[in-house]
């Protein structure tokens, strides 16, 4: 066994090496620009890309006219809901949104409110699901989309897209889905979810970075976007740009893999997944699971070791690469806004670990893991003030704190 | 982050874990921050009432490694030294012997703010000579 060890799934995934050999050709022998139309050299580049919209189209259940490449899940959401939001200004001008969304989705409707858009943040429950009768009351005459992802990044919680889909395809709105943390991981098809546009990354799914796609809808209803680009027209005029041949081939080899593959390596994730949670829950006290664990991904655990501090924590297992919700880790030096969502508290935001196992990690990473986890925790409680008060019965919400 | 040596060792090797009886009283305690901020400190010091000279000092910690690592330092200091001079220790100094990044200073501040609280403890306790609430009631 090689440390560090990479449980970081969530954040991106290595290459993998088939992926690799694919892409490999495109750099220096067929390198040709795909929207060349007089050329080999064009006409074998765009050969590339069709097979590539066909393994992307087959996964999700698809057809190749229905694919925009783009650079990454960021920009297919910035695409979708700006792109939605100014071609239907005439008959709308409100989106329905989550709490727990990506900053890709929060931020570019953070931008739209500035531009006479209004936004509903739905909160969402203790088990991280959006209530599907809170959206119902929140679409009115003016809504124009529903924009809920379909795998959460921390949590990993799936949200009931199908019957997202059905409650907005009622009332004639569309549906967006960032199902950047979901592709791959678990079978999806956009007709039988209802899904009007959908956005995904290859880095995530073992393929390149820098190149995603969005499934824009061709029939029932047709939909159309404004683009947020503008030159050359390619993608049907909904992206333009000249087409990243090599990570079109990546990310088309990467969907292929998974699409093969999804039975058997779901399978071994969730095994691995709940090898590694019941090792922790069988030797500490006080762990909790955040998010439901019924519908969630199968390579995500995301858990709060209570008293412990989750950058203190990080430290003592530096050869282990995993994320955490503790404000200490993040740039804005808040806890993370997900897990505050949940209602838990914000201490058990400080206090949370996401665990994103992958393809390649192993039995034998996750026993390791799951023992240095546990013998940092009890030594990070035997520092640990709270953990003291609690064990000495002091209820540490009733602590009249001086806050700083 | 990248941690300094200094920190590393501290969090690798706290010094003066532990709690002593908050009832007695010669012993002061602090107790500074919140759990929902993401560090609470608890920092006690045993002051030998005919000198004044603090002969034992312990923390615990919820928090950083920062935070771990500024108490732990903060009990190295306090040992041997009066309750005066205890006073004396600025949260700069603890900045500059862990060399903590800027975003890392209110660590600091929280550890000399627990010092403060834990001498104030002890000197309300000597000035009353009753029996001492604990502070965290």
């Amino acid at each position: 066994m090689k440390l560090p060890i990479y449980m970081d799934y969530h954040a991106t995934t290595p290459m993998d090496p088939r992926v690799f050999e694919a892409i490999k050709p495109y750099f220096m022998e067929t390198f040709g620009n795909s929207a060349s139309r007089n050329h080999s050299f064009g006409w074998q580049a765009e050969e590339a890309v069709e097979k590539s919209r066909k393994q992307i189209a087959d996964l999700i259940g698809a057809t190749t006219k229905e694919i925009v490449f783009t650079s990454g899940a960021t920009e297919s959401n910035n695409l979708a809901l700006k792109g939605v939001a100014e071609m239907y200004a005439e008959k709308g001008n409100h989106i329905i949104t989550a709490a727990t969304e990506h900053k890709a989705i929060l931020d570019t409707c953070k931008r739209l409110e500035k531009h006479g858009i209004r936004v509903t943040y739905l909160p969402v429950q203790a088990n991280g699901l959006v209530d599907l009768d809170m959206l119902k009351d929140a679409i009115t005459d003016k809504t124009i989309l529903v924009s809920i992802m379909y795998a959460n990044n921390e949590i990993g919680v799936l949200q009931n897209m199908a019957e997202i889909g059905k409650i907005a395809k009622a009332k004639g709105v569309l549906v967006h889905s960032d199902a950047t943390q979901a592709v791959g991981k678990v079978p999806m098809n956009v007709i039988k979810d209802n899904i009007d546009l959908m956005s995904m990354s290859g880095h995530k799914i073992y393929g390149p970075k820098g190149v995603g796609a969005l499934y824009v809808r061709r029939k029932s209803p047709r939909v159309q976007i404004t683009a947020q680009m503008d030159g050359g027209g390619h993608e049907r005029g909904m992206r333009s740009g000249t087409l990243n041949v090599p990570g079109i081939v990546g990310l088309g080899e990467a969907c292929a893999l998974c699409q093969a593959e999804m039975p058997e390596e779901s399978k071994r994730m969730a095994y691995l997944r709940d090898k590694l949670r019941s090792k922790l829950e069988s030797q500490l006290d006080e762990v909790y699971v955040n998010g439901t664990m019924e519908h969630r991904v199968p390579n995500n655990l995301n858990i709060s070791f209570a008293y412990v501090e989750g950058e203190s924590l990080l430290m003592g297992i530096n050869d282990i690469a995993v994320s955490s919700g503790s404000a200490c880790t993040s740039a804005t030096l808040e806890p993370s806004y997900v897990l505050k969502a949940l209602g838990a508290g914000d201490d058990l935001a400080h206090s949370s670990i996401r665990f994103g196992l992958g393809r390649f990690n192993t039995e034998e990473e996750v026993d390791y893991v799951a023992d240095k986890v546990i013998d940092v925790v009890k030594k990070l409680r035997e520092l640990s003030p709270l953990y003291e008060m609690a064990k000495e019965g002091v209820d540490l919400t009733k602590v009249q704190w001086s806050a700083h | 982050m990248a941690y300094s040596n200094k920190v590393l060792d501290h969090y690798n090797n706290p010094r003066n874990v532990g709690s002593m009886d908050k009832s007695d009283p010669n012993v002061g305690t602090g107790m500074v921050g919140a759990p929902e901020c993401g560090d609470v400190m608890k920092l006690q010091v045993k002051v030998n009432p005919e000198t004044g000279v603090i002969e034992d000092a312990k923390f615990k910690t919820f928090g950083c490694g920062s935070a771990i690592a500024s108490s732990s330092l903060a009990t190295e200091w306090l040992r041997g030294k009066t309750v005066d001079q205890a006073l004396e220790i600025k949260n700069t100094d603890i900045v500059n012997e862990l060399s903590l990044p800027p975003v890392k200073i209110h660590c600091s501040v929280l550890a000399e703010d627990a010092i403060k609280a834990a001498i104030s403890d002890y000197k309300n306790k000597a000035a009353t000579k009753t029996e001492a609430v604990a502070s965290t009631k």
